[in-house]
């Protein structure tokens, strides 16, 4: 399949456009009407990201408006319990959520790969003390032990990532460790630590980079749970203080005040499609990679 | 690849005797990093909770409580704060091992007690959730294997895939909404209506001790109010288990032996029931075991909303105290839960695919 894929390509690409060069590169889930949809909706929250508070009709702090307008006229989305614009507060909290979701990942995917990395590479001790470490943590119910430790921090955004990091690092660790491992007998490695590089050159060189693919996927796929967690935190009221616009915090409005639908319905449905475009892009990521069932 | 793959239990068979000790030693070692693993988690929330800025007196106490020494000094001397982290910890493993897991702050009741209330409750939704969960998630997989890259496939695949998505705290406010406030047709929150009195107490799940009380109204009132906890609940797990048994069963059907099966010219049902979906069985109830796992973890975010007084309500209130002797009460009762679970399903292997059985 690659070698006509590769003649095909020889013949046609001087006159392929950009748009098209794409199309070929993007992995296969991504080339039907759902994945171009996900990945059309991710791109457009990405913008929002940068540029939400701009486009925001109002001032997403400041109380201007009529108290829990419905949606209509006054606010495209409505207003809150203090008279805020809740189309202005969804579009300033994408990078609130967003923003703290992607940290979270890459904090995670760092810690878990550095811990991966040396129990796969120095074995013995080192990777017993490891992974018997993160078994421990992996069998802890998530949520609970992420409550435990944003309650015994202090509630704060800060707090909330940092209470999500202890629990969302383990995955990385365990991919990164079984990868190391299958890499550590290659011929490749061998010759290296013959030529006499040392551990750190050996890691930098030889074994890093081909960590980084599944980590990658891996760290897609988490994106979606990442902004679960950490707006399932805030919602509990042990992340964003008040004033600041966060999605998870956003609905937990909707708790007390339950008949005004569109305090609770908006902020979720940005949640939604944000974790569900996410999670879509990675699904298609590891479709793409992983020879398993899905492409046979 | 086909040629050089073993009859399916050839490998079961060899051997011979000592299988008896060997499922005993299984057992046995299981049990062994159990232990350990809930002495760990035991070590970690006790840690977590004692060496981070926060303080669990003030927390308990409330701050002008705890401006005042004497009130200080007495409540740190009540619950034995006033020795150091060592000695609290070994003290509190002391207390462990006659199964007394001290008193909770905030309640003043023995966290065990607390925890006998709150075990049932969320007991009742998470055993009901999982269960349509299976149901719905296995039979949602199978179809849509069947029908791979049809539309049904497609249409489940984005259905599985929501389900993953939905913040369940979200689920369970629009459930409410709709079905409470708009429709009408659940009953508002709590475990019964108010009026109606809880049954005489067994299991201390209200639906089982209603009806082995006979009390057929109660029996109506409790499962009505469990209806919408264990909807948001499935909701959260089923997308997790359609998409692990479309996978699961995809690879069964390209086996040699359902081929030979469909070849023999077996009805379509006999094939599925007997030949692929058992043959599906372990990686799917591995799953349906962790999910089980992560729905106990889900109940935090839900049984708020609902004024459940669950397990996850429980856990809400004792971190966001720092009560931490409940803390490390609920942790280790999931703990237990999810670990027990987990041997169960172990072992149920060998009772589907004669593969891996260890018996006889």
């Amino acid at each position: 399949m690659t070698r006509v894929e590769t003649q095909d390509r020889r013949q046609q690409a001087p006159r392929r456009s950009l748009t098209r060069r794409l199309w070929r590169a993007a992995p296969p889930g991504l080339r039907q009407p759902l994945g171009l949809v996900a990945a059309l909706v991710a791109a457009a929250w990405l913008v929002i990201c940068l540029i939400g508070p701009v486009i925001a009709p109002h001032d997403p702090l400041a109380q201007e408006l009529p108290r829990f307008t419905p949606p209509g006229e006054i606010a495209f989305l409505g207003t809150d319990e203090l008279g805020r614009d809740l189309l202005s507060r969804i579009l300033a909290g994408a990078r609130v959520t967003i923003g703290l979701s992607l940290l979270l990942v890459c904090l995670s995917m760092l810690i878990g790969s550095v811990l991966g990395l040396l129990a796969g590479f120095f074995g013995r001790w080192v990777d017993e003390t490891i992974m018997r470490f993160t078994d421990l943590v992996l069998a802890f119910p998530t949520v609970i032990l992420a409550m435990v430790t944003a309650a015994a921090l202090g509630a704060s955004l800060f707090n909330a990532v940092l209470a999500a990091l202890v629990v969302s690092w383990p995955p990385y660790a365990r991919v990164v460790r079984s990868i190391v491992l299958g890499l550590r007998g290659n011929d490749f490695v061998f010759s290296g630590r013959l030529l006499g590089f040392s551990a750190a050159r050996s890691i930098r060189v030889d074994i890093l980079p081909n960590t980084l693919g599944p980590t990658l996927v891996l760290a897609s796929l988490d994106i979606g749970t990442a902004a679960l967690l950490l707006s399932g935190l805030s919602f509990l009221g042990l992340g964003a203080k008040p004033p600041t616009p966060e999605w998870g915090s956003m609905v937990s409005a909707a708790v007390s005040h339950f008949d005004k639908w569109w305090l609770g319905v908006f902020p979720g449905l940005a949640i939604l499609t944000v974790v569900m475009s996410f999670n879509f892009i990675g699904d298609a990521l590891r479709d793409a990679l992983d020879p398993g069932v899905e492409r046979r | 690849m086909s040629l050089a793959s073993p009859q399916p239990d050839a490998k079961g068979r060899r051997g011979g005797g000592g299988r008896h000790a060997a499922l005993a030693r299984y057992i046995a070692k299981r049990l062994v990093i159990a232990i350990g693993l809930l002495f760990g988690m035991t070590l970690v929330t006790f840690c977590l909770t004692n060496l981070v800025p926060g303080d669990p007196v003030a927390a308990a106490l409330g701050q002008r409580a705890a401006d005042d020494p004497e009130t200080v000094a007495r409540f740190r001397a009540e619950y034995g704060l006033d020795q150091s982290l060592p000695a609290q910890y070994v003290a509190y493993l002391g207390r462990l091992i006659h199964f007394d897991l001290g008193t909770s702050w905030q309640t003043h009741r023995p966290v065990s007690a607390d925890l006998a209330k709150a075990v049932p409750a969320t007991m009742e939704i998470a055993f009901g959730a999982i269960v349509c969960a299976a149901v719905i998630g296995i039979t949602f997989g199978a179809w849509s294997a069947y029908r791979r890259g049809r539309l049904t496939d497609q249409s489940l695949r984005l259905v599985s895939l929501v389900g993953i998505s939905l913040p369940t705290f979200w689920t369970a406010i629009v459930c409410f909404y709709v079905f409470y406030y708009r429709l009408g047709w659940a009953p508002g929150s709590g475990r019964l209506t108010p009026g109606v009195a809880a049954p005489p107490r067994v299991t201390g799940m209200y639906t089982v001790d209603a009806l082995l009380a006979g009390e057929w109204r109660t029996f109506v009132d409790a499962s009505a109010h469990l209806a919408l906890p264990t909807l948001v609940l499935t909701l959260y797990t089923v997308g997790l288990l359609t998409r692990f048994s479309r996978t699961s069963i995809l690879e069964v059907l390209d086996q040699d032996y359902v081929r030979a099966a469909k070849a023999k010219g077996l009805p379509g049902r006999t094939v599925f029931f007997r030949y692929v979906l058992r043959g599906a069985a372990v990686p799917i109830l591995t799953v349906v075991g962790l999910a089980f796992g992560s729905l106990l973890s889900g109940t935090v975010l839900v049984e708020s909303i609902f004024g459940w007084p669950g397990l996850g309500s429980y856990a809400y209130q004792a971190s966001s105290k720092l009560d931490l002797l409940a803390v490390m009460g609920v942790g280790l009762v999931v703990g237990l839960v999810y670990l027990c679970v987990n041997l169960v399903v172990d072992l149920a292997y060998g009772f589907i695919d004669p593969r891996v059985r260890v018996g006889r």
